[in-house]
């Protein structure tokens, strides 16, 4: 599989999850893991573009795919990636453990729909939880994020 | 690891699949995996052997079929919920596809998985029940056609044989006046009650341990839906009345 451009050995273990290969197999912990039961949302990352949760899905497989974790968003030392530069203008993380998952969850919105409405962005958002901001400031972060995206 | 001890088994083809459902003990089906894979990280489901349906190329169509649509095994919520032919043939599925959980989950999640599933609150089933639709069965014996009627047996349970692979769903083009209505806590979460129209049937879902159709002018005659911490029995038949007049009332 590659992980973010970079070819990447499959678990030995069938049963390793795919959060737990990023984490824990191959040392990529910005993949956070809340429920484990594909409710949370905090250990959405792309498959093949599309978000998916990497809790749902067992490492075998990844094989032959591509996935990209909050880690392939921005090279170190880049400029971030527009939907990270957004929630950070606007505040749209506090003590940011779900924040991973809601930035893969609106890289893939708005990759689909690049100018969505108040509605499609409470859609887009609404299969990730945080228990800190309240969401009005990471709705802001999501209309700055298609802002940003169309520069 | 989280999920119990399996043994994993990725076949390339059907035919493969089919031989592996019908030489192996204890075991189970994994497609999307968005209801399987939450039983295996809680061990509430222990298959011995799963068979990974993922890796079959070209089991993933959508297509017309005797004037309605169906959905093969491996297509994923999502690619229905955009699909040409689902819209301009049924857009009823369409419509109910879209309060199916989150987009996330629907990236992965698959109509026929839904279906095999066989929760009583999940929205497909209603669907399939409401037009009156069919899926297709294989297995090494061969294949056969269930109709609705014949398919869900109880709570998470199908007619479905140890053996036999859900290949296909056909759901038959919805009427002009079809419509899905839900009621649940939250946008995405499974719905306390729900009602499905399509034309004069009406398929009810969360208030009865499968799908059910009611006559629409008593929709909650006989029902004994049951009580939990989210809504009473009183408030799901409650709920049930007040959205089979909304699909109506159109």
């Amino acid at each position: 599989m590659k992980v973010n451009g970079a070819d990447r050995p499959a678990p030995a273990d069938p049963r390793r999850l795919l959060s737990d290969h990023l984490r824990h197999d191959l040392g990529l912990t910005g993949t956070h893991v809340g429920c484990e039961h594909g409710v949370c949302g905090c250990c959405t990352v792309l498959l093949d573009g599309a978000p998916v949760r990497s809790c749902l899905m067992l490492a075998v497989q990844a094989e032959g795919h591509h996935i990209t974790t909050i880690e392939g968003l921005a090279a170190k030392g880049s400029p971030l990636h527009p939907v990270q530069q957004a929630f950070h203008e606007t505040h749209g993380l506090q003590c940011g453990f779900c924040t991973p998952g809601f930035v893969m969850s609106v890289v893939g919105l708005l990759a689909r729909n690049p100018n969505p409405t108040a509605e499609e962005i409470d859609e887009g958002i609404s299969g990730n939880l945080c228990r800190c901001t309240g969401y009005a400031s990471i709705r802001r972060a999501v209309q700055r994020a298609a802002e940003l995206s169309r520069q | 690891m989280k999920p119990p001890p399996f043994q994993y088994h990725a076949p390339a083809t059907v035919e493969e699949a089919c031989a592996l459902l019908q030489s192996l003990d204890d075991a189970k089906v994994l497609a999307g995996g968005q209801s399987l894979m939450p039983l295996l990280n809680f061990r509430l489901a222990r298959p011995a052997h799963l068979v990974d349906i993922n890796r079959i190329v070209g089991f993933d169509r959508i297509y017309e079929r005797d004037g309605g649509v169906a959905v093969q095994a491996l297509a994923r919520q999502a690619a229905v919920e955009d699909s040409e032919v689902v819209a301009r043939v049924c857009p009823l599925l369409r419509d109910a596809v879209r309060l199916v959980a989150h987009r996330v989950i629907r990236n992965r999640g698959t109509v026929c998985g839904s279906l095999a599933h066989a929760d009583p609150a999940s929205e497909l089933p209603a669907v399939l029940l409401a037009l009156g639709g069919s899926v297709v069965v294989v297995s090494s014996r061969g294949g056969r056609v269930i109709s609705v009627a014949n398919l869900f047996t109880g709570v998470f349970e199908t007619s479905l044989e140890p053996d036999e692979l859900l290949a296909e769903a056909w759901f038959p083009a919805s009427p002009p006046q079809s419509a899905i209505y839900e009621e649940s806590r939250r946008h995405g979460d499974f719905a306390l009650a729900g009602v499905v129209r399509a034309g004069d049937r009406l398929a009810l879902f969360g208030v009865a341990p499968t799908p059910v159709l009611a006559d629409p002018s008593d929709p909650a005659r006989g029902l004994q839906p049951s009580g939990d911490l989210e809504a009473t029995p009183e408030f799901r038949v409650h709920l049930l009345r007040a959205l089979a007049a909304r699909a109506f009332a159109a």
